[in-house]
């Protein structure tokens, strides 16, 4: 006991006398998190809208001031023909144009229905698609409002159900989380104990009383802390600036993250037993976990529209499953009996690389 | 005397190359015993056997009476290792560094302070200063003291003193007699021949093999031919005249003197000195001289080279 007690005061010695690692350790979660907060959105604000009206009568002007009022829209623009309508889309100044038909107020009175074209730039075919989701909506309350007397029909309401306002930070918070703990715990262990051997000091390690499972959990323990004081933060700053609920039970997100930092830290330690040199273990780790994490996880790109062998593969990345959990109790307020499954598969992965690197581990060189 | 480490016909094979081959040696206690060796020689892989960090391919090594195969992990609490590499942590306090090691060990540096003082004594005005920033002779000092730190039974330093300046090295070897007049047993390796007289017995090693064993002194006698030292002003012309010679067994160049060794036993100073005056020679000296180390280590790997080539 007194042996690993020294081992841990050094690992913790090397941490925070290395000020770069201390700097990547603490500051990056903070400036990860304000980032995506604050810069990276999905959310489409100031949307530069031109008209093209070739009616000019009370229905169009009443409803380009609900395009006006609506929050979303810029009036840039007044459009002229269908060829300033291009010239604008070339030229960037507009990101959708709205063109009403001629004698547009009288065709609505007589037939009861009159056209109006909603023409965006497919050259992002994600913002395309938001924007004209925004448009429809307007034109929708427009026609509520205008024909009072329900007309018969179907009219669906649409409510995103735990993410109502659609902020894209709700999304982003449980895959910073995955991202953070990833790094913190499988990155920094890999290279902490090539680092090691490396160095050789691996060598007066092994010709010590220690135990290849002291060196490990010596290795660990450390870097557990740290991950959790991390996950800490993130959901802190989430929950203060950012106002991102946590909706379920507070402790049972806690006990999630802890079980996906053993999952990462386990990662860590098996990428070491594989590789002797601090090098290979980072690309190993930024490649091999970080690019997955981010793309194939569901943190950014939604798993089920990936092609069969991508879903697949997704499988076997921690971080989807942590992705589902901590989305599960942040948003939805999801209890335990629902998530079970997938605490079962982090648990397992856990357990199965931790007793492959315990396996791995040389007591030799 | 008992037996703290034995070899019995050791070897260890890395892919093509045979890194040991046939090692037998023991050392008894108290015994403060030196490999000599160029690099490659396999000195670090016989360290390495003994600290038991690689399996031997063949032949049986056993330290302190335990097999380093079976019961490595007896030997490693009751050693003190320090590899070729400077291998202490640079962003630890000298201090935190012993201390450290001492930890692992499971005791603490005031238990057995009295084994270091001598060596620590020297590093105590730097104990906070980070290892990184030592110099190099008190890096080692500072790798001695964390290899001594749990009262080892027997110390193995690779190659303590490379690359360490002449007057640490000095220091470095007087620690060591020291600790062998407590009765600590060292087996150390060093590609300095210098350093090879200090020791109680030295082993020749070269390519894997063990080319010779005895004491300094003792080791000596196997050089058998007659040895000359020879100066002149034209060093260069001197050599190739000596070279040319029918009788000439190995010349080379030692100080600022050439070292000739004759094949003929009779071989004399007066004679070989009348013929270099002869040659044109005028201010040449000759001088008969008793070999030492080196010049015997030379000898014995220029007679397995000749064998090798035959």
């Amino acid at each position: 006991m007194h042996s690993f007690r020294g081992f841990l005061l050094k690992e913790f010695y090397h941490i925070f006398r290395d000020r770069r690692m201390a700097a990547i350790l603490f500051g990056m979660p903070l400036i990860q998190l304000l980032l995506f907060g604050f810069a990276i959105r999905n959310e489409i604000q100031e949307v530069n809208l031109g008209i093209y009206d070739q009616s000019h009568d009370a229905v169009t002007r009443e409803i380009t001031d609900k395009f006006a009022s609506s929050g979303y829209f810029v009036m840039t623009q007044e459009l002229h023909s269908r060829a300033e309508i291009e010239h604008a889309f070339a030229e960037g100044s507009i990101a959708e144009a709205i063109v009403f038909e001629p004698g547009f107020a009288t065709r609505m009175i007589r037939e009861g229905r009159a056209n109006v074209q909603v023409l965006t730039d497919g050259s992002n075919p994600n913002i395309s698609k938001i924007i004209t989701g925004y448009t429809t909506s307007v034109l929708q309350d427009y026609r509520n409002t205008a024909l009072r007397t329900a007309e018969v029909g179907v009219e669906a309401v649409p409510l995103m159900m735990f993410n109502p306002e659609l902020k894209s930070v709700n999304l982003f918070v449980p895959g910073l989380m995955a991202l953070i703990l990833m790094l913190v715990s499988a990155l920094m262990t890999s290279i902490s104990i090539t680092r090691e051997k490396e160095s050789g000091t691996m060598e007066v390690l092994l010709v010590s009383s220690l135990r290849p499972v002291e060196i490990i959990v010596g290795k660990v323990v450390p870097y557990f802390l740290l991950a959790f004081v991390n996950v800490v933060t993130v959901v802190a700053l989430a929950s203060f600036v950012f106002g991102v609920p946590c909706r379920g039970s507070v402790t049972l997100l806690m006990l999630e993250s802890l079980l996906f930092i053993v999952t990462a830290l386990s990662l860590g330690i098996f990428i070491s037993t594989i590789t002797s040199s601090q090098q290979v273990a980072m690309m190993i780790s930024l490649a091999g976990l970080l690019l997955p994490t981010i793309l194939l996880s569901g943190f950014i790109f939604p798993v089920a529209s990936m092609p069969l062998p991508l879903r697949m593969i997704s499988n076997l990345i921690p971080a989807k499953w942590y992705l589902i959990i901590v989305r599960g109790i942040m948003l939805k307020g999801t209890s335990f009996g629902y998530i079970w499954k997938e605490t079962l598969v982090l648990a397992l992965m856990a357990t199965v690389l931790m007793a492959a690197s315990i396996k791995k581990f040389k007591t030799r060189l | 005397m008992k037996e703290v480490v034995t070899l019995a016909n050791v070897g260890k094979r890395f892919g093509a190359v045979q890194a040991l081959q046939g090692v037998t040696i023991s050392v008894g206690k108290g015994e403060l015993f030196g490999f000599i060796g160029a690099d490659g020689a396999g000195k670090t892989t016989l360290f390495r056997i003994l600290a038991t960090l690689l399996l031997p391919d063949e032949g049986r090594a056993e330290v302190l009476g335990l097999d380093v195969v079976r019961s490595y992990r007896d030997i490693r609490k009751r050693i003190g290792y320090m590899p070729g590499k400077f291998s202490l942590y640079p962003d630890l306090s000298v201090e935190e560094n012993l201390r450290f090691f001492a930890s692992v060990f499971g005791t603490t540096v005031e238990k057995n302070y009295e084994l270091i003082r001598d060596i620590y004594s020297q590093l105590e005005p730097f104990k906070t200063r980070r290892a990184g920033k030592l110099s190099g002779g008190m890096k080692q000092k500072l790798a001695l003291s964390c290899a001594l730190v749990h009262r080892p039974e027997v110390l193995f330093l690779d190659e303590p003193t490379t690359g360490v300046d002449a007057v640490s090295r000095k220091e470095f070897w007087q620690m060591l007699r020291r600790l062998r007049e407590q009765g600590m047993t060292i087996l150390v390796s060093t590609p300095y021949m210098d350093e090879a007289v200090l020791c109680d017995r030295i082993a020749f090693m070269q390519e894997g093999k063990m080319l010779a064993l005895d004491t300094p002194t003792g080791i000596t006698t196997l050089f058998r031919k007659p040895l000359f030292a020879i100066r002149a002003s034209d060093t260069w012309g001197l050599l190739c005249v000596l070279r040319a010679s029918p009788d000439a067994a190995s010349v080379y160049a030692f100080g600022s003197a050439l070292h000739y060794s004759d094949n003929r036993p009779s071989a004399r100073a007066d004679e070989l000195l009348a013929a270099l005056q002869a040659d044109g020679f005028t201010d040449v000296s000759v001088s008969v001289i008793q070999p030492g180390i080196e010049d015997t280590f030379i000898a014995l790997m220029e007679e397995k080279q000749g064998s090798v080539d035959e």
